[in-house]
């Protein structure tokens, strides 16, 4: 067991407890944060956007070639990453991420 | 030219769930027509993971998105539905009764507008359109300065350009409006492109002979007056910001779904989701109806195979109202003639 912590696009932090095994984007939406996740978590739409903190970016697996195109989809940060490609595991207790800012 | 078409159905996208719904409703001997805003069908499917690997269609261990548009393509060849692609449905106007319910259906694009007997709304997370990046006062210039497709090469010409971008049409558009701007830029957030690789040589070539400006890092500022830009801040990974020189910018950042008019039509709403029954598939408005993932009701799953059966079950209630003195009898494609004759396979 664990937990997350997650800043939405109001700056309200939220502490969401985690499951092994799910992404970041789903133990977020799961929780009801607003992230959209449209494609389900298949690395096609960059909708579950998240600015990951630091000191947690050189803990994740990096990003692999298909996030990276999905990721010149949205204004990033270095720090940006896709949700849906974070396998939550207890190393990740803790974790700490801000929702990205969507377009209208 | 505005075209006037009368039907019996109108379906609101052309995703699997759509596609299927022409199936269920030609058994039925009901005609339609669908609109959607993508220039091809497959909604989803076809147009954010059409090579994916789709594991949980009944009969199918595995099959890709496009190709399980593909294979329903061939399944409701058929019954000749109607496809209106690349236009997006604009309003939807009652004109009957309850019992009697009649539609006009307008679509923006060319303004075509249909009368129907029932509306099926298979619009999954909305329409795809152009996502917008997240700059502040952005809007203060779409339409102006700022665009999300090109319509006109020559609202281009001797403009200085700045396509953002790093996808086919950000490459397509920066070799394509580059020799009729007065200078063309390009800006992406890294020094790698998944376009097209023979369009990602041509725009190196032309960076190399100095004929267009590359730039990575992103917009994190516009500057400009009246609507009228002059120039983007441009954030590089260090933190450092730069300002380019431009009077337009061309965001490429491939597209998402929007509720869009669907939300203007009357429809009980709920989180952009539209409430239904679970016997019918019928909204609040009698003769409209919406299955697969732009539903909602207890229990839904957001599934493929959810949506084939909720158009299977609306189909039966639009009979109701395309038929109402016929009594529908209940049938199966394995042993009735009169099915097989209508899928063109009785003996």
């Amino acid at each position: 067991m664990g937990v997350i912590h997650v800043t939405d696009r109001t700056g309200q932090r939220h502490t969401l407890e985690a499951v092994e095994g799910w992404r970041v984007m789903e133990i977020i939406r799961d929780w009801g944060l607003p992230i959209e996740g449209l494609c389900g978590g298949a690395c096609e739409c960059a909708t579950c956007h998240v600015f990951v903190s630091e000191g947690w970016v050189d803990k994740l697996y990096p990003a692999t070639d298909e996030e990276e195109d999905q990721l010149d989809t949205v204004v990033t940060k270095p720090n940006s990453r896709l949700s849906c490609q974070i396998l939550w595991s207890p190393e990740l207790d803790g974790l700490e991420v801000t929702l990205a800012p969507t377009g209208e | 030219m505005t075209d006037h078409i009368e039907t019996d159905v109108v379906i609101i996208g052309a995703g699997p769930v759509g596609l299927f719904a022409v199936f269920e409703l030609g058994l039925l001997d009901i005609k339609c027509h669908l609109i959607d805003i993508l220039p091809k069908v497959g909604g989803q499917c076809a147009e954010l993971y059409p090579e994916k690997p789709i594991y949980d269609i009944p009969g199918f261990p595995m099959v890709t998105g496009q190709g399980l548009v593909d294979n329903l393509m061939s399944q409701i060849e058929p019954f000749n539905a109607t496809f209106h692609l690349n236009e997006m449905v604009e309003s939807l106007e009652v004109l009957g009764t309850p019992e009697a319910p009649l539609f006009r259906v307008k679509t923006s694009e060319n303004g075509t507008t249909f009368t129907c007997k029932a509306v099926i709304i298979a619009a999954g997370g909305g329409s795809f359109q152009p996502k917008k990046p997240p700059i502040d006062n952005i809007e203060a210039y779409e339409g102006t300065s700022v665009f999300y497709a090109v319509r006109k090469m020559e609202m281009f010409r001797n403009k200085k350009v700045l396509i953002v971008g790093g996808g086919d049409s950000a490459l397509d558009w920066t070799v394509n409006l580059q020799p009729i701007a007065k200078r063309l830029t390009l800006l992406h957030r890294r020094d790698a492109f998944r376009a097209a690789p023979h369009t990602v040589e041509k725009m190196r070539s032309l960076v190399a002979a100095g004929d267009m400006d590359l730039h990575l890092g992103q917009v994190s500022a516009l500057k400009g007056n009246n609507h009228v830009l002059e120039g983007a801040v441009v954030r590089k990974d260090d933190g450092s910001e730069h300002l380019v020189d431009c009077d337009v910018m061309l965001p490429f950042f491939g597209l998402t779904m929007k509720l869009g008019p669907i939300g203007e039509w009357g429809l009980n709403l709920h989180e952009n989701l539209i409430p239904v029954d679970t016997e019918k598939f019928e909204t609040n408005v009698p003769g409209i109806f919406a299955i697969g993932d732009i539903n909602t009701y207890p229990g839904k799953l957001k599934l493929i195979l959810s949506g084939f059966h909720e158009g299977a079950l609306a189909a039966q209630k639009v009979h109701r109202y395309v038929y109402p003195e016929k009594r529908l009898l209940f049938q199966y494609t394995t042993s009735s003639t009169s099915l097989q004759k209508k899928l063109g396979v009785a003996a």
